[in-house]
């Protein structure tokens, strides 16, 4: 019989084994399924993850298209990933991503059509703002009132949706635009505008702030006594107690720092590579982003690289819709299965399998 | 404002409408009391939606349509007890992962069956009862399903409250540790509960695809599971309390959309999120300053149970 026996200290191998693992067995899998649908499982593969980056054909649009896809799933990776790590579940990124656009792109608009070194600037901080101040609602409910912040950062993304249909119709709509819905194009004002910074690669403002937040988040976990404090409470709340930690404030720490790097996530994406204000603005980075956080290990480094492989199924996952009619939902279904793997796996992390009976004689109870 | 709304068809489809949710959250009930956080509800539901949707269209009944989707809601639901309590993964970490998975699979089954109807789900009981004026059609027009969801209140209620084994869930929820010292299976309890909470918001999704909208579309439950997460926070953990959260957001639905459609000066958008904002709104009165343990949530919810051998 296998039986599990808890590890003395988590295994520091499979703490990077595990991802590996993960990411493996989602490969054989995602075969699996391609297959089902009907594609030569080999050549889907190779169209997902080597033709974005090597395909003399495609590359060229491809890997600019990394780092813009990887830039927003990192930023707000980066801020989950510390929440996750004390225990404060900020499942809304999403919403704050929305809200952080809308906040960013208001003010930018609000300018137009003024040319002035301020504006962006400006924009940035209502970007954060806008993230920081929605986050802010589920962490002051569970302070003051002791509400679920799952359920209402969760229920937040559904009415900043809303508030972004509305925004688009709207109060930010292109008054130049012919009656149609969405905002000015915010690329074309070039203020407001956050365009690529050395051309054909992709690397925006957005991007720089993603590994400015990768550093930061490593330092803060490494080095200073907030990251202590983080890590405490998810490893031992009590022991946390006990040192000193007051939990309202680290909820409020950890809701505010992800409402606010998510909020920058969608207000460089909003003055980017979406360029407007628009009902389907959001296409899911902020659920994806839990997806990256956790095969990131929760740690900085592990989430720049997580968030990259995550950029590169998105686009291998259009490029496999484009040449292979693969259906786009294949890839979340993908992306899915990853993390349940990922879950699976990190049991070696913390148990070790075992072969055979127990040495030492014992009454089994279950 | 109202003029031209039947009151008594608004409050028939007040019901209708908290069909979904009311099952969706009686089944995830049942899991928190046995200790199981499952956060994939929105996912079991919607995979629900979609199978149910495939296979009443495929065979042309609404029942296997139904059964389909519990059988889904099921499958999933197992999916997380493996992970949760043969790999002891984090609970509400493989509740999202059941989520996202959950959205991206139906999306993915769902495609080709867009625009197109579902065979209709009849009425339970014969005409000449939903016929009869004034109340007729409030209390005898429903389909089955939704007879099943308020018929499951008072049954799981007695269940929990007045049978042995709602007696043993209980105690699993609130103290593993003691419930395995007596000799309970704790995980086996805690499989069960989740494959029936799999199977109710499997039904629940059917019914948003079957009755409720009646259609596929990708996304379309749009939160349903979540707001059902939110009723049971709001019911204290009690069934009676659960159909109450969910008429109440039925209410809030039905009123939003029969005021869209009467041209309300509100814009649409606003209306929309009126259901949100209320739950959020009904969980902070809920919760308001008092602790896990005042609003009687069972102690050893979302924690991991390992038998020490």
């Amino acid at each position: 019989m296998i039986r599990l026996e808890k590890r003395a200290s988590p295994s520091r191998a499979w703490q990077w084994g595990a991802p590996l693992l993960a990411v493996l067995c989602t490969l054989l899998a995602g075969a699996l399924l391609f297959a089902l649908l009907g594609k030569n499982p080999g050549e889907a593969l190779r169209v997902i993850f080597w033709d974005p980056l090597f395909n003399p054909d495609f590359a060229a649009y491809s890997r600019p298209q990394l780092l813009v896809k990887a830039g927003p799933l990192i930023l707000i990776a980066i801020g989950l990933s510390l929440g996750f790590r004390a225990g404060v579940w900020n499942i809304g990124a999403e919403g704050q991503y929305i809200m952080g656009a809308i906040a960013g792109a208001a003010v930018g608009l609000a300018f137009y059509p003024a040319e002035s070194a301020f504006i962006f600037p400006l924009m940035v901080l209502a970007g954060a703002a806008g993230g920081f101040l929605w986050a802010m609602i589920p962490a002051l409910l569970r302070t003051r009132f002791q509400t679920n912040e799952i359920l209402v950062s969760l229920l937040l993304v559904y009415i900043a949706e809303n508030i972004l249909a509305s925004m688009a119709l709207g109060a930010l709509r292109n008054p130049e635009g012919g009656g149609f819905p969405g905002s000015r194009n915010l690329s074309q004002y070039p203020s407001a505008a956050n365009p690529e910074l050395i051309a054909g690669t992709g690397l925006h403002l957005g991007v720089l702030a993603a590994l400015l937040a990768v550093i930061a988040a490593y330092l803060l976990l490494q080095r200073h006594i907030w990251g202590f404090h983080i890590r405490l409470s998810g490893m031992a709340p009590r022991a946390a107690r006990f040192a000193g930690v007051n939990p309202n404030r680290l909820i409020v720490f950890c809701l505010g720092i992800s409402g606010a790097l998510a909020g920058l996530a969608g207000l460089f994406e909003v003055s980017g590579p979406s360029g407007q204000i628009s009902i389907d603005f959001n296409v899911g980075y902020g659920f994806t982003a839990i997806i990256v956080a956790f095969l990131g290990r929760l740690h900085p480094i592990g989430i720049l690289l997580a968030g990259l492989l995550m950029a590169l199924t998105y686009i291998g996952g259009e490029l496999a819709a484009l040449m292979l009619g693969l259906p786009i939902a294949a890839i979340q279904v993908f992306q899915g299965m990853l993390l349940f793997f990922l879950l699976a796996a990190d049991l070696f992390t913390q148990f070790r399998l075992r072969f055979g009976r127990p040495k030492v004689a014992h009454v089994r109870r279950d | 404002m109202f003029g031209g709304i039947d009151p008594f068809l608004l409050l028939a489809s007040l019901v209708v409408a908290s069909v979904p949710i009311l099952l969706a959250a009686l089944g995830e009930l049942v899991a928190e009391r046995a200790g199981v956080l499952n956060l994939g509800v929105e996912g079991m539901m919607i995979l629900g939606a979609v199978c149910g949707f495939i296979a009443a269209v495929e065979t042309g009944s609404p029942t296997l349509g139904f059964a389909a989707g519990a059988g889904a809601g099921v499958l999933l639901a197992a999916l997380f007890a493996l992970l949760t309590q043969f790999l002891l993964t984090n609970q509400v970490a493989t509740g999202l992962a059941l989520t996202l998975f959950g959205l991206g699979l139906s999306s993915l089954l769902g495609q080709g069956y867009n625009g197109i109807k579902p065979p209709p789900t009849g009425a339970l009981l014969p005409e000449s009862l939903s016929g009869l004026p004034g109340l007729g059609g409030l209390a005898f027009g429903y389909d089955g399903v939704a007879y099943l969801s308020v018929a499951l209140v008072p049954l799981i209620a007695l269940f929990l409250m007045r049978s042995r084994p709602g007696l043993i869930l209980r105690a699993i929820g609130e103290n593993p540790e003691a419930a395995h010292a007596l000799g309970y299976r704790v995980r086996a309890w805690r499989w069960g509960a989740l494959l029936f909470g799999g199977a109710m918001a499997g039904l629940g999704g059917a019914y948003i695809s079957l009755v409720r909208v009646p259609q596929w579309t990708d996304g379309i439950t749009a939160g349903a599971g979540w707001i059902a997460l939110a009723i049971v926070v709001f019911a204290s953990w009690r069934p009676w309390r659960v159909l109450a959260g969910a008429w109440l957001f039925g209410g809030v639905t039905v009123l939003q959309l029969n005021l869209q459609a009467a041209g309300a000066r509100i814009p649409v958008e606003y209306l929309s999120m009126s259901p949100y904002l209320m739950t959020i709104l009904v969980l902070v009165a809920i919760s308001a300053g008092k602790g896990r343990a005042a609003l009687s949530a069972p102690a050893a919810l979302g924690q991991n149970f390992r038998p020490q051998s």
